[in-house]
C-alpha cells in the first residue's frame, strides 16, 4: 500500500500543517486528484494523490503539523470487483465521519509524555489476540511487552497494518526522543489511543496569545523588580469614599488607585511609557493604560485612553465599563489598541505577585499582587497592615534597573501617601 | 538566469472587483493555466471593503472584533474563502495582486515564491524612497514594525493563486476590525501614510508590474 508523504514544497521547509482532507477514509481517489491541503508559511497548497486507489488510512488530522516526508495517509489498492473496499485499518473508521471528530477518540501523541503511549498492563493482551485484529510476530510482541508498550499504539506498516520489528523499534526510539521534539516544533503523531488524553486544537485567540507571548520573550530583555506597598492610606480613603462611589454606580477598587499612582509615575519617568522602534526610542505623550482582563476563553487587554488626565473616579468607571464589555464581547476595536503601559492584576486570584511578560511594543508591565493584612514592623513594634506586592516587568534594553526601581518607589510613595483630595 | 527568452506574463488590471468575483476569476484562470491555455498571468485589482475568513471560519470569526451590525454599517462584506489561514482585510486603495503562475519547472519552492513576492513589495516601497524589510517568521513587507504588504498564497499543482496585498492609500482604520485581543504589537501602514501625500494607485500598479516582471524574470504584456 503506497504511503502518502508530507511533501516538501521548498528547500528550507521542514514541516507542514494539514489544513483539510479532501477525501475521507474509504473514498476512492484518482492519481493526481487533490487529496489534502497543507499550509506552510502563509502558503496553502493542494496536494494531489500519488496513486489511484482507496484512502485507507489518515494518519494526520486536520490542524496538525508534521515534518516533511512523514506518512500522512495510506492509499490502498482498489479491491477487485470495483466496489468500495472496507478501509484496511479500522483506525481510519468506516463511518465516513470527518477526520477530526473521529480522531478525537483515537488520539495520542508521543510528544505529550516521556513514555510511549499505551498502558503497560494492556500490552500483553493487545499483542496476543490483536485486540484490534492486527497480527504481529512473537518477536514484536515480546519487544512490546518488554517495553510496556501497547502494540495497538504502534502504527503498523506491514501487511494489513501489521506491526513490524522496524515499526516497534522506531516507535520506541521516537518515545525516547520525544521530549526534545516536543520542545521543538513538529511532532510526529501516532495512531492509537492512550486513555485519558483529550486533544483539542488551539483557538485563534489562544494561538495569538501564544505567539505574542513567545515573540515578546524573544523581543525584550525581560527583567523584574518587586516592591511591597502599604495600602493603609488607600484603604482609609476607600472606606471613606466607597459608599459615595457606589451611589454613582462605580466600584472603587484598589486597581484604580494603582492606575492613578502608575500614571503619575509614568509622567515622572516617560521612558517607561515609550517603545523601541529599531534604533529609535519612541516616547508617547498620552498615557494609555492597558488593563488585562481574564476571560473564560482567554485574555484581553482593553485600554483606558489618556489615563494620565483622569481622576480616580474616572479611572474606576472606565475600567469597570471596559471589563464588563470585554466579557460581553462588546469591545470596539479601538478600545484594545494603542496601549502604552499595561497593568495586570493576578492578585485578585490570590497571587503574591507574578513576573509578567511585556505587552509588545510596550516596555513595561505592572503586576498587582494580592492585597491582604500582613504582619509588619512599624518603628520597633509589630503591627498589622494592609499590604501587597507590586512587580514591574521591564525591558532591560531600554530601562535600567535603577530607573525601574525609581519608578517603582515613586508608585509606592504615591500609594502610601495617597492624596485624598483627588478621590 | 538562463539565456532563454523570459516567459511571457499577461497583466490584467481590473480596477475594483468584488471579492467573490475575484475568487471565481482566479479559479478559472488557474484551470486555464493548468491546461496550458493561457500564459502566466498577473491580475491586479482592488476589492471593496471585505474581511476574508480562513477555512476555520467559526474560529476566525472570533478574530473579528466588530459585530455583524457594525460591519454592515461600515459597508464591510464578510467572506469565507475556504482557504486556510487568518482573517484579512482588503479595501479601496490597496493593490491586490493575484499572480497565476506555473512555478514549474524552475521555481518549485514555496518559500522562494513568498520571498519573491516580498521582494516585489520591498522594491516598490523603495521606489518611493522608503525602506521596507522582511521580519523573520512574519511573512510580508514591513516598514519598521508596521506591515505595508501582506501575503497569502494558494498552490494547486504548482500553480499559484491568491498572492499579495499592498497598501497604497488604504484606510488603515479598517484593519482595526480584525485585531484579535488587545495584543496588537504590530501595526499596518500605507505608502501614503509614509509619504504624507496622495499617491495614485495606478502609478503604483505600474511600478508593481515592473518590479514583478524583474523579480520573476517575466516579460509583461498588458491585456
Amino acid at each position: 500500500m503506497p504511503d502518502v508523504l508530507m511533501p516538501q514544497l521548498g528547500e528550507s521547509i521542514a514541516e507542514g500543517t494539514i489544513v483539510r482532507w479532501l477525501k475521507r477514509p474509504g473514498e476512492r481517489v484518482d492519481r493526481d486528484e487533490p487529496l489534502f491541503e497543507i499550509s506552510t508559511d502563509k502558503v496553502d497548497a493542494e496536494i494531489p494523490s500519488p496513486e489511484a486507489g482507496v484512502l485507507a488510512e489518515v494518519r494526520v488530522r486536520e490542524g496538525e503539523t508534521v515534518p516533511v516526508n512523514s506518512v500522512v495517509a495510506v492509499i490502498a489498492d482498489e479491491a477487485p470487483g470495483g466496489g468500495p473496499p472496507a478501509p484496511a485499518i479500522e483506525a481510519a473508521g468506516p463511518d465516513g465521519e470527518p477526520a477530526p471528530a473521529r480522531r478525537e477518540a483515537a488520539d495520542a501523541s508521543p510528544g505529550a509524555g516521556a513514555a510511549p503511549p499505551g498502558a503497560a498492563a494492556a500490552s500483553a493482551a493487545g499483542g496476543e489476540a490483536g485486540r484490534k485484529g492486527r497480527k504481529s510476530s512473537p518477536l514484536v510482541r515480546r519487544i512490546a511487552r518488554e517495553h510496556g508498550v501497547d502494540i495497538d499504539a504502534v502504527p503498523g506498516t506491514g501487511l494489513g497494518g501489521r506491526v513490524t520489528k522496524a515499526d516497534i523499534t522506531g516507535f520506541l526510539e521516537q518515545g525516547r526522543t520525544s521530549a526534545p521534539a516536543a520542545a521543538g516544533a513538529a511532532r510526529a503523531r501516532q495512531d492509537a489511543p492512550a486513555a485519558g488524553l483529550r486533544v483539542v486544537p488551539m483557538s485563534v485567540m489562544r494561538r495569538t496569545i501564544a505567539e505574542h507571548m513567545v515573540r515578546s520573550r524573544r523581543t525584550s530583555a525581560h527583567a523584574h523588580s518587586v516592591f511591597e506597598v502599604d495600602y493603609s492610606a488607600v484603604a482609609a480613603i476607600r472606606a471613606a469614599r466607597k459608599a459615595d462611589y457606589e451611589r454613582q454606580g462605580v466600584k472603587l477598587s484598589y486597581l484604580s488607585f494603582v492606575m492613578k499612582a502608575a500614571s503619575g509615575a509614568l509622567k515622572a519617568f516617560p521612558v517607561l511609557n515609550a517603545s523601541l522602534d529599531g534604533g529609535d526610542i519612541v516616547y508617547r505623550e498620552d498615557i494609555n493604560l492597558g488593563v488585562a482582563v481574564a476571560l473564560d476563553w482567554g485574555l484581553i487587554v482593553p485600554v483606558v485612553k489618556r489615563a494620565g488626565d483622569m481622576s480616580v473616579m474616572e479611572l474606576s468607571r472606565a475600567v469597570q465599563d471596559l471589563a464588563a464589555r470585554a466579557r460581553a464581547k462588546q469591545l470596539r476595536p479601538e478600545e484594545v489598541q494603542d496601549g502604552t503601559f499595561t497593568i495586570t492584576n493576578p492578585g485578585s486570584y490570590g497571587a503574591l505577585f507574578g513576573t509578567p511578560i511585556i505587552n509588545q511594543p510596550q516596555v513595561a508591565i505592572l503586576d498587582v499582587g494580592a492585597i491582604e493584612k500582613r504582619v509588619t514592623v512599624v518603628g520597633d513594634a509589630i503591627a498589622i497592615r494592609l499590604k501587597g506586592h507590586l512587580a514591574l516587568g521591564f525591558d532591560h534594553r531600554l530601562i535600567d534597573g535603577a530607573t525601574a526601581d525609581r519608578f517603582m518607589s515613586h508608585v509606592k510613595r504615591a500609594l502610601e501617601s495617597f492624596d485624598a483630595d483627588g478621590v | 538566469m538562463g539565456s532563454d527568452a523570459p516567459r511571457a506574463l499577461a497583466v490584467r488590471r481590473l480596477g475594483v472587483v468584488r471579492y467573490g468575483d475575484g475568487l471565481a476569476l482566479q479559479q478559472a484562470l488557474v484551470e486555464q493555466r493548468a491546461a496550458g491555455e493561457i500564459d502566466d498571468t498577473l491580475v491586479l485589482l482592488q476589492h471593496p471593503h471585505v474581511l476574508t475568513l480562513g477555512a476555520k471560519a467559526a474560529q476566525s470569526r472570533s478574530h473579528v472584533l466588530a459585530t455583524p451590525q457594525r460591519l454592515e454599517e461600515l459597508g464591510v462584506e464578510l467572506h469565507e474563502t475556504g482557504r486556510g489561514g487568518d482573517v484579512t482585510y482588503h479595501g479601496p486603495g490597496q493593490i491586490v495582486g493575484y499572480p497565476i503562475l506555473n512555478l514549474k519547472p524552475d521555481r518549485c519552492d514555496v518559500h522562494r515564491y513568498v520571498r519573491d513576492l516580498e521582494e516585489v513589495m520591498i522594491r516598490v516601497t523603495a521606489a518611493y524612497g522608503f525602506r521596507a524589510a522582511r521580519i523573520p517568521g512574519l511573512t510580508g513587507a514591513w516598514v519598521g514594525a508596521e506591515k505595508i504588504g501582506a501575503i497569502g498564497v494558494r498552490l494547486q499543482r504548482w500553480i499559484t493563486s491568491h498572492g499579495f496585498a499592498f497598501n497604497v492609500s488604504t484606510n488603515l482604520d479598517f484593519f482595526r476590525l480584525i485585531v484579535p485581543c488587545g495584543i496588537s504589537d504590530r501595526g499596518v501602514t500605507s505608502l501614503e501614510r509614509l509619504a504624507g501625500r496622495a499617491i495614485p494607485v495606478a502609478e503604483v500598479e505600474d511600478r508593481v508590474i515592473r518590479e514583478f516582471a524583474s523579480v520573476f524574470s517575466r516579460r509583461p504584456r498588458e491585456i
